[in-house]
């Protein structure tokens, strides 16, 4: 699994600095919770390493190579969103193949593997529900599962337990550290005890 | 229950629904007679004219929907995620352009194309997307402003190229958006008469052209019925498939509340921006610069002769034409003033009883806002075949224009009106009851103040719509009494370029006119507030 290793990146927005020379590394396949409280920057580093914001300073590198003017859709970096952002006019099964089909997979293989993930995430036989209808916890391994089958280099995950009842917030925080052993992640998050329950390895924002 | 007495309801309902009774239903009524009786139908089904006539009338509209929501769909795009300058003011000047009376567009764009294309269904087709694109701008940005972008960036982690993800997932989301904006430029595409009279060709007309050049022209009134019919047949049947296509593929999104706008970063992006936006400017402004232009324009080179002799009417000494510039004003400017009355009045009242009566009142409202489903030419067609004769023989009357006009004015009356009296807080009306007033009093003092300004609104919008009407007028109006519209028709029509500069100059003036009012609609209403 490749590396991630982000450096000196700096983000300001007209006056104010919202990352203001962040430099972060990930090792292969390690699991990082990044803490730190609401407005300090965690979702805008997660952007710019996506690839979804041009910070005005600094580079991302994945696997060694520089990706930091990479289009998004070729970086293979995966991002589950805090809102999940599933496709509501998909099917379940097409939300998770929606990665394999602009992989040019063919769709049986890709929808025999789609249904592999969602059973993976506890979800089998989900294949053909609407997205709409699914609770809060559902949406989310469909968000995780359809991040995951696109098989990125680097998963990123914006605060992914927020919102979840107690009981299913537990349940998914040790689920989630099986599922990313093998992939390197970066998490981010405002639980300190989420971090340590998910992670390998947690940093603080305001160390970086 | 506080309940208004029952006899100013009434009093408050009779009119409107007299009116509507008298100059919609009763004239509608004459042309269903006109048509289903005697071998109209038969005659005009064997026609094949009739038959090429609906023909060009669908492949026109259906070409026009099409082009219109291509050029659209990128400027939509740009107006609802960039921020960029001039972005109020191209949509401020896209909405001008939708607008327009259909004269002056019509009239801009034989000013605006080389004399081998005018006259041409291309020409037609062009009219029609750059009045149009203001639906697909307006309408389709208004959804796509409020997708969540991050369902595009999400899209865009799972490996979707920007194509892709236009193509997989912003397409398919905004495709209620594209329906609705489709059905309403098919709707206006479909009906288009002003622009067809000014650009048209004799192969080259739409039904409703062919329905005022049969009662008109060829006094086959029976045959001008049955076209009026099957034209809104196929309407109800558009409108129809429209609105199940619509509910099917409406979806719950979790809608932003607030749009995300930004800046272009990129170089491509900023050229992108710029492309779709300067493209969409040019398409609105460039006929109206050629428009104005050619008002000034002689065989010899610039002059203002068009405009200070409008008054001046003889071509040659003693040699007068037809149309009178300067009457053509001055009959306007009056038909206007007693249609914004007639429609404000009768509007006004209609929208007191809409409130008040409520259950009742829907009917009301539903029957009054029937004209506005109903052609401008069929309305002209159904008052011209009825008031022509005893016991209502009424086509000599300076009235019955003014009345033809706010009858098309009288719906955006209503709907500007009802909005704000039913948002008014039926607890004050309540509190006054409390206070001791009766519930006559307590509803002239906490309902009725709210009246005005929306009246106002209203009456700015029946005075534009009365200024281009078009339709109706080709039907109703008499040699002498030409309108602003009507006499740009004629003279752009004529040979010679100092007629035809007239007729720019009319345009011109009509153009400004109209947009100077509904400049005065948008203030009024962004002023809006609920306080009398």
């Amino acid at each position: 699994m490749s590396d991630l290793d982000v450096r000196d990146v700096r983000v300001s927005f007209g006056d104010t600095d919202v990352l203001d020379g962040v430099s972060l590394r990930i090792n292969g396949s390690e699991t990082v919770a990044l803490l730190g409280p609401s407005g300090s920057g965690k979702s805008t580093l997660l952007r710019v390493i996506a690839g979804i914001l041009l910070p005005d300073n600094g580079t991302v590198t994945v696997g060694g190579t520089d990706v930091t003017h990479t289009p998004t859709h070729q970086r293979g970096i995966g991002m589950v969103f805090q809102d999940n952002q599933l496709f509501p006019h998909l099917s379940t099964l097409d939300n998770v193949t929606f990665g394999p089909k602009m992989a040019g997979e063919s769709r049986s293989s890709r929808n025999e593997r789609g249904s592999a993930w969602l059973e993976r995430v506890g979800l089998a036989g989900f294949e053909q529900r609407s997205v709409t209808d699914l609770s809060g916890g559902e949406a989310k391994r469909v968000a995780l599962a359809r991040t995951l089958a696109a098989e990125p280099a680097v998963v990123l995950l914006d605060e992914p337990l927020t919102g979840l009842d107690r009981e299913l917030h537990d349940r998914l925080a040790v689920d989630l550290r099986t599922l990313l052993a093998d992939v390197t992640t970066l998490l981010v998050t405002h639980d300190s005890d989420e971090a340590t329950v998910v992670a390998d390895r947690t940093v603080l924002m305001s160390d970086l | 229950m506080n309940r208004l007495p029952r006899r100013l309801l009434v009093a408050l309902a009779i009119g409107p629904i007299a009116a509507l009774s008298v100059f919609y239903l009763w004239p509608f009524g004459t042309l269903l007679v006109e048509a289903l009786t005697g071998e109209a139908v038969s005659e005009t089904l064997r026609r094949p004219q009739t038959w090429d006539v609906l023909w060009f009338t669908l492949w026109q509209a259906a070409v026009s929907t099409a082009v219109t929501l291509t050029v659209g769909l990128a400027p939509a795009y740009v107006v609802a995620r960039f921020d960029f300058v001039g972005r109020s003011v191209l949509i401020g000047l896209l909405t001008a352009t939708f607008v327009l009376p259909t004269v002056v567009m019509g009239a801009a764009f034989l000013a605006l194309l080389p004399d081998s294309l005018d006259r041409t269904v291309w020409a037609v087709i062009a009219a029609h997307v750059a009045f149009n694109l203001a639906v697909v701008v307006r309408v389709v940005g208004a959804l796509w402003e409020h997708l969540p972008t991050d369902m595009e960036h999400a899209a865009a982690t799972l490996g979707a190229s920007r194509w892709h993800v236009f193509t997989q997932i912003s397409l398919p989301l905004i495709r209620p958006a594209i329906t609705a904006a489709a059905t309403i430029v098919f709707l206006f595409t479909f009906t288009s008469f002003g622009v067809i009279r000014i650009l048209g060709a004799p192969g080259t007309r739409t039904i409703e052209v062919e329905v005022w050049r049969r009662a008109t022209q060829l006094g086959d009134i029976g045959g001008a019925a049955v076209l009026a019919l099957i034209q809104l047949a196929v309407l109800a049947i558009g409108l129809a498939w429209s609105t199940l296509a619509q509910r099917r593929h409406s979806r719950a999104l979790a809608l932003q509340p607030t749009a995300e706008r930004r800046r272009a970063r990129s170089p491509g992006e900023r050229a992108f921006v710029a492309a779709a936006a300067g493209g969409a400017a040019l398409v609105a402004l460039v006929p109206l610069t050629a428009l104005v232009l050619r008002s000034f324009s002689t065989p010899t080179g610039w002059s203002t002769r068009a405009w200070t002799e409008l008054g001046r009417m003889e071509v040659r000494p003693g040699i007068r034409v037809g149309v009178d510039p300067v009457e053509a004003i001055v009959n306007s400017l009056s038909t206007m003033a007693w249609a914004t009355l007639f429609a404000v009045v009768i509007g006004g009242v209609a929208s007191l009883a809409i409130t008040a009566a409520q259950r009742h009142g829907r009917l009301i409202d539903g029957g009054l806002m029937l004209p506005l489903g109903t052609s401008a030419v069929t309305i002209g067609l159904g008052m011209l075949i009825t008031f022509d004769a005893p016991p209502a023989d009424w086509r000599a009357s300076w009235w019955l224009v003014p009345v033809g006009h706010a009858l098309v004015a009288v719906p955006f009356v209503v709907r500007t009106c009802v909005g704000v009296l039913r948002s008014v807080d039926p607890a004050m009306t309540a509190a006054a009851a409390t206070l001791g007033a009766s519930p006559t009093r307590a509803w002239r003092a906490t309902v009725v103040p709210y009246l005005w300004r929306p009246l106002g609104v209203g009456a700015a919008l029946a005075a534009a719509i009365s200024l281009g009407e078009f339709g109706a007028t080709s039907f109703l109006s008499r040699s002498g009494g030409e309108t602003l519209p009507i006499a740009i028709e004629q003279l752009v029509g004529r040979t010679g370029t100092t007629l035809q500069a007239q007729g720019y100059a009319l345009a011109t003036m009509l153009a400004l006119t109209t947009i100077v009012l509904v400049v005065v609609v948008e203030q009024m209403q962004a002023g809006r507030r609920i306080e009398p």
